[in-house]
């Protein structure tokens, strides 16, 4: 089974003519997953690598029935590519693209809630990949492995990380999530957890969150009310000087509020396995196996 | 991005919201003048530094005349002025904001943020002005009055009206109120703000109200679309090496440790902080070089790292998936060259080509050391700064 993208994933990249779509284009195909075209307005009718580029998204959903989509425009259009994708009904669409203005994120939030078939991940994410299926983003595929352990998490190399040390361990993973460290974000980790709850091919979760906001504090109520499977969880930040922002938008402690030990503390306190290191959390995941 | 309190009332102003008359100096001498244009009477003159806490600290005095105002505005500037926000090194001040002095009845509190979790901009007012507002969050929650705003619709003019009562502001002040609420809201969309901030917004003996502080703060990402904003940076409220780092893109923050960190993403840039204060040592920095990690951005970081004479050892730690460790232990090896960098350096790298990049290194007859992962490079970095 795995969660959100799948066999059935029939992937359309937004911005592919860029050096950037183009490349992580490549991979996600060279991965297996089936990439159907792309989308760079004004380019339409045009073919770029061997794919069809259109003008539209509606148009290109109409003529390759893309599912799902990622998203590689500039941060100053990002937002208005987002809200394009839910208007042409995609299930699921991957935002990468760093520095939108919280503003625009807003707006394209409001009008996603009126298209409750859209899921939004990210924005400024390294996507997700189910490993051995499908991927829409920059996780490197390589380092996956396939197997029964769930990752989401707010910071992209730190899920490569993860990945790494579950891969090394030889634990693999059902699907990896990487939800973006930006202050609005398409998908939470509370949406992330009840979709690895309902998955049969998920047996423990590793959730890494970082100083900033209260998100973790709203999964450790979630876990601790509806969550059954094992979670192991890291906060980055411990160490973070307060009213600093900490490279992602997002990542800030303001006004005393969203260090990493009230985060720590909440997650212990809702029965997960917090490690302190970095470095433990593929070996948290093997005891708790 | 923040900006100066007169820089904020003025922008504010713009917008419609009352503030007091007044002029910002950029000399002690001056103050005297301003003084005598706001017609002679008592004024107060206030430290303009990007910290809270500044009357506590001395930067904020009443002066009853233009004389008195000269000799105060002598004290302040060029002062060390030391607040609970500037840390013990304090800043220096030289900029002076100088102001009508108002006759005050009440000091309320008005605020504007996006709130995370609903995902929309959230009002915040109270009865409790001059206070910090987490203080009052902390110990009197039911103090504080929330609106949020439906970023469709707008701020509709019953959600002022809320408020205003909830402050027991009553009459004409419930519309005076209300045109400042709507003000500030304007002035936060239109500015692209992150936070803006009345504490205290005063009501006068004489019912009016008035902006007595103002503090806001901007969306770096939205800079780009107001390049008047961007002029209002000043550059001398920020650390000399965040600056230099920041014309090369990269995200650097100054710590007080002795381990250099470089490290790509942000996410495990903080996670390698931690893992040295966990090994028993202390970071001396963040540092995020981003996803390319080139030759280029390795120097520049560097430069950086070595500018900080604190730092008795450097820890790298890139995991890189697709990036190729061959090119970027030859980038490392290179910058350490020219820059002639002398501390010993540990290096933790993942991605391809990982054994061909650490013999490179280790026949560099350079001082360094790599490490199979983050703990064991958190361990050697640690014991080669004692």
């Amino acid at each position: 089974m795995a969660i959100l993208l799948d066999q059935t994933t029939r992937l359309l990249v937004q911005g592919l003519t860029g050096k950037e779509g183009t490349f992580h284009a490549k991979q996600a195909q060279s991965y297996g997953t089936t990439v159907v075209g792309g989308v760079t307005p004004g380019k339409g009718g045009t073919t770029h690598e061997g794919w069809p580029i259109f003008n539209t998204v509606a148009e290109a959903v109409r003529e390759t029935g893309a599912n799902t989509s990622v998203i590689f425009v500039p941060a100053a259009f990002a937002a208005d590519a987002v809200m394009e994708s839910a208007d042409a009904g995609l299930r699921l669409v991957v935002c990468i693209t760093e520095g939108i203005p919280t503003l625009d994120m807003m707006r394209a939030l409001t009008y996603l809630k009126d298209r409750p078939a859209t899921r939004l991940v990210g924005p400024n994410c390294p996507g997700a990949i189910s490993p051995g299926k499908a991927k829409a983003g920059i996780i490197p595929g390589h380092i996956c492995r396939e197997g029964r352990i769930g990752i989401v998490s707010k910071s992209g190399t730190l899920t490569y990380e993860a990945i790494h040390q579950l891969t090394q361990l030889g634990m693999g993973q059902s699907s990896c999530i990487g939800i973006g460290g930006d202050p609005l974000i398409g998908t939470s980790f509370v949406d992330v957890l009840g979709l690895f709850g309902d998955d049969p091919e998920t047996d423990a979760v590793v959730m890494i969150g970082e100083i900033g906001g209260t998100a973790e504090e709203e999964a450790a109520q979630f876990i601790r009310k509806t969550f059954k499977k094992p979670v192991v969880g890291f906060i980055a930040g411990q160490t973070a000087p307060p009213g600093r922002r900490m490279g992602h938008a997002g990542a800030i402690i303001a006004g005393g509020k969203g260090t990493a030990a009230e985060k720590m503390a909440a997650l212990s306190a809702a029965g997960v396995t917090v490690v302190k290191s970095p470095a433990d959390i593929g070996t948290a995941v093997k005891s708790l196996l | 991005m923040k900006i100066h309190e007169y820089q904020a009332k003025a922008i504010l102003a713009k917008y419609g919201v009352p503030v007091p008359s007044g002029e910002a100096v950029f000399k002690a001498s001056d103050a005297k003048g301003v003084a005598e244009r706001l017609g002679g009477g008592t004024v107060v003159v206030k430290a303009q530094i990007h910290a809270g806490g500044r009357g506590k600290g001395g930067g904020v005095k009443l002066a009853a005349n233009p004389a008195e105002a000269d000799k105060i505005a002598t004290q302040i500037f060029g002062m060390t002025l030391v607040t609970h926000q500037t840390g013990p090194e304090g800043r220096i001040v030289s900029r002076l904001l100088v102001e009508q002095g108002l006759p005050i009845a009440r000091e309320l509190y008005l605020g504007l943020v996006i709130d995370r979790a609903a995902g929309r901009p959230v009002i915040m007012a109270s009865q409790d002005g001059g206070m910090e507002i987490e203080t009052v969050a902390e110990k009197t929650p039911e103090r504080i009055h929330k609106e949020y705003v439906n970023p469709a619709t707008g701020l509709a003019p019953f959600q002022t009206r809320k408020l205003a009562f909830a402050l027991g502001l009553e009459g004409d002040q419930v519309g005076k109120f209300g045109k400042m609420v709507t003000a500030l809201y304007n002035a936060f969309i239109g500015t692209d703000a992150s936070l803006v901030e009345i504490n205290p917004l005063i009501v006068t003996k004489a019912g009016d109200l008035l902006a007595l502080d103002a503090k806001m703060t901007f969306d770096d990402s939205a800079l780009s679309r107001h390049p008047g904003l961007k002029e209002l940076r000043d550059l001398d409220e920020e650390d000399a090496l965040e600056v230099e780092a920041s014309k090369f893109s990269l995200n650097y923050i100054r710590l007080d440790g002795t381990i250099g960190c470089m490290v790509n993403g942000a996410g495990l840039a903080m996670a390698t902080m931690d893992i040295i204060k966990l090994a028993g040592g202390e970071p001396a920095n963040f540092l995020d070089v981003g996803g390319g990690a080139n030759k280029e951005q390795i120097r520049n970081a560097f430069k950086i790292l070595m500018s900080d004479k604190n730092v008795r050892a450097v820890l790298i730690n890139i995991f890189g998936g697709i990036l190729r460790c061959d090119i970027l232990a030859a980038g490392v090896i290179a910058a350490v060259q020219e820059l002639g960098v002398r501390v010993p350096i540990v290096i933790r790298m993942e991605g391809t080509n990982v054994e061909e990049g650490k013999q490179m290194l280790r026949e560099s007859a350079l001082n360094f050391t790599t490490a199979n992962s983050m703990g064991e490079a958190a361990r050697q970095v640690v014991e080669l700064a004692k």
